[in-house]
């Protein structure tokens, strides 16, 4: 439907999208007792460390090989084993996640190998995991960097299952980098309240849903444990949630033989009927009265809203698998997508219920958004916002103007109804009042004489 | 980059710097070239340092070659304020992609200095360099000039790659920046003998403007503020000031001592945090005017001034003295001076129980020492896990810090306040003083403390008992 373009300016102004090592960064921290580490200079990770505190509101577990100019040109070894020494003494981790940098890939450091050798020097550290993952500065996304992290440690830390035992309650779930801790957390209620046992990976909901551990923790609070991880070959199934979680979802079928249920998507009443009925029939349950009730109320609260929703203009920038979700919903909810704007290539992009869909900017996306009813992008948005002078929905990462990040709720049907209720206000508070001269015709609001006697 | 390398070199031995200048004559040259510590490492680059300079030079398109990580996962962080333009918070990069590495991104470096240029029409392009195209060989300086003949406007290259060093580093490298390209490249249209420079005062907040109306009311021009708030043509002009205080003392001292050396502009060390920093920063500037041969009366009339809003804040400051006297704070702070917070906060009646050195010169530590004799803990570096301990054991009432320990304050349940540049309120000057003693009283009297500190029910022994009691 919608025929992607890319943005053919030289100089970003206003940048959507954010780089690979952090969206690989934040899939690490997912894992119970887990520390990322960037390889590369400080300002790498220090940029991403304030980025997520500010939209989380946490402490964020994120360290460094510091690289210098000289470390740079001579090779990152030392770097990388000095490092993972001292976050293994300082921290006791349970995993150290490797995510290379624009400065590491262009030297090109063989971090694998660079493994292998610390490996050999450390034995002491057998019981630390380490997982490596290639997300250079100057290719795709966050949204790739996540995918990335995903992948390789399913490569890494799933077994292979020796025989064929599988726990029919169990079943993993791969959610894309576009769903929050708080959005996990509605998941596992779902999956639960089938009888279900769902292995989330990654798992933010333990470690960044904001919660007060007992004592201090220097790396992740919480998340999916390396033992459950390992265990992942032994589920029924596997649900990916957004189609850039589909390569996973196909490698761990390969190692495991899981098979995988792809949902692109978890908002609005068709796709969460999907996802229902699916997991209905593979649980062998009926659907328990609570979702049948919350599935009513998300009727309820469509016929309630989509009064204020209809023939509205929406611009929505947002990463592929965002963008894909919200305009979809707000499509069935009756709204016109104005502009469509994402940071990365995705086999979703031409299926936007919209004509053009820009890999660009937000100087792209501004130009895009006037006149619109509703702008829906991350924080970012706000200085475009302001100066159009058009409500401000924000969604994705970061949002740090904003409290409440980790808990923004998108699936489900509880979390639909709380949407339509969310951005529903927004149209409501933004109600055009009329005035007497609204409605005057063409010919007299051009006419100086009528508009005198009006005002 | 030789060029560079000599650069970090001459800023690193930096004669104005007292913690360099105390070192033994062969560890002098080493420069204070920390090596940084993988795995222990915290803090921003070189790069962020030189943009936390720069940045607050509001009409100036900042520009940054790179991948999109440097200016991506990093742009609209900072709360510095600006009364005029507001270009310097729109973000401009190459976002390098794999096409650059190969083909290196000098051209489309260029490119962009035109778009940015014809679309946005700024005073200037500052260009920044980022380890990327450091690494691939993209010849910054050569690409900004070439920019700058053909465009006709200034092109000031950054050549501050992060992998230089620290924050640190990057600011006064920024400062070396603004000294070779911008300082003194342009004739004020009309001087006073009131005119000074403020060097290392960033307006984060607005804090310029809790200071602002007093010189103004004084007759005291800011030429330029070195960075907050200012144009670039204020700075161009600056070289023509009588006299320049350092707000920040290690940011900026190369700016504050080359401008000396060069233009003949003394500058004194100051403060605008406490009431006492304040007056005195008000006095020096005032005395070092009359000596470059302002009217002698700016003296009287700076006390005059100085002692009413002196008066007006400790009477504002007087109803919160009951309620946090005694209270014991914890100050972590980086950013902004230890010893001039120190001041403000006995001002307020509390105690300081501990506060952090990491960042201090030797003489700011005497300074501390001086002011809280021995009954406070000083610490070099303090991990998170051990401040943790200490605020969960009930050590302190409130801990002051940056936004990196925040978390580690508020999950023991301790009220926290921060100080560091993030922050949202501002606390220079007499108002900000009063807005501060404000904000830790506000924090410490919330009734959210008693609540969350309370266990669940189920979780009180006593409790239970008690009930068991009454159903039996």
């Amino acid at each position: 439907m919608a025929k992607v373009t890319v943005s053919q300016k030289h100089c970003t102004v206003n940048p959507l999208k954010m780089s690979q090592p952090i969206g690989a960064a934040l899939a690490f921290m997912g894992v119970e007792g887990s520390m990322p580490l960037l390889h590369g200079s400080q300002g790498c990770t220090s940029f991403g460390l304030v980025l997520f505190v500010r939209h989380f509101r946490e402490a964020i577990p994120m360290q460094t090989t510091a690289m210098s100019e000289v470390a740079t040109v001579l090779g990152g070894f030392d770097n990388i084993e000095q490092a993972i020494v001292n976050i293994a003494n300082r921290t006791d981790p349970r995993l150290i996640g490797i995510c290379t940098t624009g400065v590491s890939e262009i030297k090109g450091d063989d971090v694998d190998g660079f493994l292998k050798q610390v490996r050999a020097n450390h034995p002491e550290l057998g019981h630390i995991a380490l997982v490596a993952v290639s997300t250079p500065d100057f290719q795709g996304a966050f949204q790739n960097g996540w995918v990335a992290a995903v992948t390789r440690m399913v490569e890494d830390l799933v077994e292979v299952p020796l025989m064929e035992t599988r726990f029919s309650r169990r079943v993993n779930v791969l959610p894309g980098c576009h769903l929050s801790p708080g959005d996990i957390d509605e998941l596992r209620d779902i999956f639960e309240a089938f009888n279900l046992d769902p292995f989330f990976l990654p798992d933010l909901s333990g470690s960044l849903d904001g919660h007060i551990p007992a004592a201090f923790m220097p790396t992740t609070l919480g998340g999916i444990s390396l033992e459950n991880i390992r265990r992942m070959g032994s589920a029924c199934w596997t649900v990916a949630i957004g189609e850039q979680m589909r390569g996973v979802a196909i490698t761990l079928e390969h190692r495991t033989g899981v098979p995988y249920k792809l949902f692109e998507r978890l908002t609005g009443l068709a796709a969460n009927d999907d996802l229902i009925g699916f997991l209905s029939k593979i649980s062998g349950m009926p659907v328990p009265r609570k979702i049948r009730r919350q599935r009513s109320q998300l009727l309820d609260a469509m016929l309630d809203g989509h009064f204020y929703f209809g023939g509205k203009k929406v611009a929505v920038a947002a990463e592929p698998d965002l963008l894909a979700t919200l305009t979809h919903w707000l499509h069935e909810m009756g709204c016109q997508i104005q502009a469509a704007v994402t940071t990365t290539a995705s086999p979703l992009l031409e299926d936007i219920p919209t004509d053009e869909v820009l890999i660009g900017d937000l100087e792209d996306y501004e130009l895009r958004a006037a006149g619109a009813d509703l702008i829906v992008t991350h924080s970012h948005g706000r200085q475009a916002a302001e100066r159009l002078g058009i409500p401000f929905f924000r969604v994705g990462i970061p949002v740090f103007d904003r409290l409440g990040a980790g808990h923004q709720l998108t699936v489900g049907y509880r979390g639909t109804r709380d949407l339509i209720f969310t951005i529903g206000n927004l149209f409501l508070a933004d109600n055009h009042e009329p005035t007497p001269a609204t409605w005057l015709p063409p010919t007299q609001e051009a006419n100086p004489l009528v508009s005198l006697h009006v005002s | 980059m030789s060029q560079l390398r000599a650069k970090v070199q001459q800023v690193m031995n930096e004669p104005g710097c007292a913690a360099n200048q105390a070192k033994p004559t062969d560890e002098r040259k080493k420069g204070c070239n920390k090596l940084l510590a993988p795995g222990a490492a915290a803090g921003g680059c070189a790069f962020d340092g030189a943009k936390i300079a720069l940045q607050p030079i509001t009409d100036v398109a900042h520009l940054i070659h790179g991948p999109i990580a440097c200016e991506g996962n990093s742009w609209d962080g900072r709360g510095s304020r600006s009364s005029a333009s507001q270009l310097y918070r729109t973000s401009f990069t190459t976002n390098m992609n794999e096409q650059d590495i190969i083909f290196g991104g000098e051209k489309h470096l260029y490119k962009a200095i035109q778009e940015v240029v014809e679309k946005y029409n700024p005073a200037v392009v500052f260009v920044y360099q980022t380890c990327v195209p450091a690494m691939i060989g993209d010849d910054l300086e050569a690409v900004c000039k070439a920019a700058a003949r053909k465009l006709g406007k200034p092109v000031v290259p950054v050549n501050v790659p992060g992998f230089v060093g620290s924050k640190n580093l990057g600011n006064k490298l920024a400062g070396e920046v603004l000294l070779d390209y911008v300082i003194g490249t342009e004739e004020p249209e009309e001087t006073t003998p009131y005119d000074i420079n403020i060097i290392g005062e960033y307006n984060l907040s607005g804090e310029l403007w809790q200071v602002k109306p007093l010189l103004d009311e004084l007759g005291i021009r800011i030429l330029a503020c070195i960075s907050g708030d200012v144009k670039y043509h204020e700075i161009a002009r600056s070289h023509r000031a009588r006299a320049a205080m350092m707000v920040c003392s290690k940011a900026l001292i190369n700016v504050a001592r080359k401008m000396e050396e060069r233009y003949g502009i003394p500058f004194f060390e100051g403060s605008f945090y406490g009431i006492g920093d304040m007056s005195d920063s008000l006095r020096k500037i005032a005395q070092l005017l009359v000596d470059r041969g302002a009217p002698a009366d700016l003296l009287n009339r700076t006390e005059i001034v100085i002692e009413r809003e002196e008066a007006r804040a400790w009477q504002r400051i007087a109803p919160y003295r009951p309620r946090l006297l005694g209270k014991r704070a914890l100050l972590f702070t980086g950013g902004v001076k230890s010893w001039s917070v120190v001041a403000a906060l006995q001002e307020a009646g509390l105690v300081l129980t501990g506060t952090s050195v990491k960042k201090s010169t030797p003489g700011d530590k005497e300074r501390i020492k001086e002011l809280v004799k021995d009954d406070a803990h000083m610490f070099d570096d303090l991990k998170p896990r051990e401040m943790y301990r200490m605020l969960k054991e009930a050590r302190a009432d409130i801990m002051l810090s940056g936004g990196r320990t925040q978390f580690v304050a508020l999950k023991a349940k301790m009220p926290w306040l921060d100080i560091n540049q993030e922050r949202h309120h501002a606390y220079a000057g007499y108002e900000g003083m009063v807005a501060l003693v404000h904000e830790i009283d506000k924090a410490l009297s919330n009734p959210i403390w008693e609540q969350i500190r309370r266990p669940a029910p189920w979780e009180n022994a006593a409790m239970d008992d008690e009930l068991a009691i009454r159903i039996a």
